[in-house]
């Protein structure tokens, strides 16, 4: 049979096709996860843990508990963020894998700026003031990758990373040499009063940034869906040449999608330090930016299904946080999951793209 | 500023950069190999990083430098091996392949270390270093920069050699080819991806051995999460280098110096961050991409798995 007449065969029992796509879209994001899940597993029973132990104990501590659920919530609103500039750029076809260096200047200037504003303005003027500043310091720290990718086509990915690396350091110093709170030991700004922070939800621990990140990462997705900008950008990243000759003006997308990406990123540090911290420590890195990578290719660049990914992988941070000290798996036993799940992701992608191309669709 | 003058501060400023610089230079030349043939590597801080590892295990348990050399550029080979399955022979995004390896040996060194040593940092003996006859008696120069580990002239040597190499013989033409234009490579009866294995595998190879470098010679131990960004240098240094690897030497000395820069104050009794040496590097990176950018050329075909018959 002709690839056409497959076609027309399908188009004929609609039902049954669309029914299998939509097995098929679940089986391409469940299968990388099992796998990853079952290869992880095989690891821990080589170092002499009981697997089922470890994921249950993850399960319940990150999901099944009031105290973990929440804390699992608290945990998703940098991810979304991170998660809603990863969106934009990846969509764009930029490769802004300078996320921890704009995520930590935002969330330094955030601490330095929002104690001392205290007094000065109303409360949430201050929130907003500090977000708004620290999501521009983070757009600006995208601006040379984003110049030197849309004026002389140099790889943005080294050229973030370099970036990240430096705004990771000069984080460090700002922290250091200009905000260090005098009447701290440890190198570390002043601390923003808990009344001062984001408004907690209700009687929870969890903040209201979460609801800024939900809404950030369903605006995104409608932006990149359904407006003309948002097309734009898939155009440019879908075929950057077939853009040119649409006369769109590529040097410019790009550097607005990697700013704007950039700045995203920053809030999520904003909001991590309104809501949660209220303070820089020197040398504080939680190295989210990578690990949101994975979580964005599995949502396929669908801000709902980030959303879904990112309350999971909350989920699996919160609790193997608490198993490094109660199972004795360090945490790094993470890295490693996310590890296997791009790779079987990326393994998943293609043998559905063979699939594909065997019954010619 | 006296004290920044003198002999010991300048031995010392000169002997870390060597130290600090060798690994750069493997990975800066190992990564110029994979991009020549048209593979971007973003895996090789993963390489470098089970290399160091693998590399400290042989060195600790054997007792023997040399033995640990060889374990370390097997072990950057043996991850190396499965960034050839995935991205070279079945074509996998280079990229998320890339960040997946770096990111997985990031864990699994830092899991095989908590196992095998728990909290413990155990240090390997000082390394023997080979003095050069006459050179090592220079002063100042001679202690700093001719008084090392024999693997240091080894990748001194390797630059001549791989500059030879891509110049002069058949295999440097096919790794160019891969790169340039693969499909030419194929009509002339060469294996494209044999030709790409190939350069990643050596890529894996040096870096692993650059990272055992680092491990066993540069801190004489194991830390998880010790090459900090080195092979993410080596990527830079390989763009820069144009597929030169006298351009990879150096920028590797660059690096070097300014990495040990840190230490070299320190003694010198000088007091700032560390994190303002740190970013040294960095920024003299984006300042040489700033004012260069024409200049860094990359393969047409860089990133691209190849398929036979497509275009």
């Amino acid at each position: 049979m002709t690839a056409e007449a497959q076609q027309v065969a399908r188009r004929g029992a609609p039902g049954s096709a669309g029914a299998r796509d939509a097995m098929a879209s679940v089986l391409r994001v469940a299968v990388p996860i099992l796998l990853a899940l079952a290869v992880g597993g095989i690891i821990l029973l080589v170092l002499g843990k009981d697997p089922l132990a470890y994921y249950g104990y993850v399960a319940r501590r990150g999901l099944l508990t009031w105290g973990g659920l929440q804390e699992t919530l608290t945990r998703m609103s940098p991810l979304l963020l991170i998660a809603a500039g990863l969106i934009v750029a990846f969509r764009a076809g930029i490769w802004n894998l300078g996320g921890d260096g704009q995520f930590l200047l935002a969330a330094v200037i955030t601490a330095a700026l929002a104690p001392a504003l205290v007094g000065t303005l109303p409360k949430v003027a201050i929130l907003v003031a500090c977000m708004i500043v620290s999501a521009a310091v983070a757009a600006l720290w995208a601006v040379i990758p984003a110049v030197l990718k849309a004026r002389y086509g140099i790889n943005e990915i080294i050229t973030s990373l370099m970036m990240s690396f430096l705004g990771i350091s000069f984080a460090n110093v700002l922290v250091k040499l200009f905000f260090w709170d005098p009447s701290t030991t440890v190198p570390q700004t002043r601390t923003l009063p808990v009344e001062e922070r984001l408004p907690r939800l209700f009687d929870t621990t969890i903040h209201s940034g979460v609801l800024i990140a939900l809404a950030v990462v369903i605006l995104v997705h409608l932006m990149m869906t359904r407006t003309a900008f948002g097309l734009k950008l898939q155009v440019v990243g879908a075929n950057p040449a077939a853009a040119v000759h649409a006369g769109l003006n590529v040097p410019w997308l790009t550097i607005a999608t990697f700013t704007l990406s950039a700045a995203l990123i920053g809030l999520g540090g904003s909001v991590e330090i309104l809501g949660v911290f209220g303070t820089v420590r020197a040398d504080w890195n939680p190295a989210f930016g990578l690990l949101v990578v994975p979580l964005v290719f599995l949502a396929r660049f669908n801000g709902y299904a980030a959303i879904a990914f990112t309350l999971f992988f909350s989920a699996l941070m919160i609790g193997g946080d608490s198993a490094a000290r109660r199972i004795g798996v360090p945490q790094h036993f993470v890295l490693v999951l996310v590890a296997l799940l791009l790779i079987f992701l990326a393994v998943v992608e293609y043998l559905d793209h063979q699939r594909r191309k065997r019954i010619g669709a | 500023m006296d004290s920044l003058l003198t002999e010991a501060f300048l031995t010392s400023l000169l002997f870390g950069a060597v130290t600090a610089g060798v690994p750069l230079l493997l990975a800066g030349l190992g990564e110029q190999v994979s991009e020549k043939a048209g593979v971007l590597n973003i895996g090789i801080e993963g390489m470098m990083l089970f290399g160091a590892y693998a590399g400290f295990v042989a060195a600790y348990c054997s007792g023997s430098f040399a033995l640990g050399f060889v374990a370390g550029g097997i072990g950057g080979a043996l991850v190396a091996a499965l960034v050839v399955l995935l991205c070279i022979r079945y074509g996998l995004n280079q990229i998320v392949i890339g960040i997946a390896v770096t990111l997985g040996m990031e864990g699994l060194t830092a899991l095989l270390h908590y196992f095998q040593f728990s909290r413990t940092y155990p240090r390997l003996d000082l390394a023997p270093a080979w003095a050069l006859p006459l050179l090592s008696d220079i002063p100042v120069l001679g202690r700093a920069l001719f008084t090392h580990n024999p693997i240091v002239y080894l990748a001194v040597l390797l630059v001549i050699a791989l500059g030879w190499l891509f110049r002069a013989t058949y295999i440097g033409l096919n790794l160019e080819a891969a790169g340039n234009k693969p499909a030419a490579l194929d009509a002339a009866g060469v294996s494209v991806v044999k030709t790409r294995a190939f350069a990643v595998l050596a890529t894996g190879f040096l870096s692993g051995i650059g990272g055992a470098y680092m491990a066993n010679i540069g801190a004489g131990l194991f830390v998880p999460f010790m090459t900090g960004g080195a092979g993410f240098i080596g990527i830079v240094l390989a763009m820069l280098a144009r597929g030169r690897p006298v351009w990879v030497l150096l920028g590797a000395a660059l690096f070097g110096i300014s990495l040990a820069m840190t230490t070299a104050l320190q003694v010198a009794g000088i007091n700032i961050p560390t994190d303002v040496v740190q970013m040294l590097p960095f920024a003299m990176v984006m300042l040489v991409l700033v004012i260069f950018a024409r200049h860094s050329v990359l393969p047409p075909a860089l990133g691209l798995p190849y398929v036979r018959g497509e275009r």
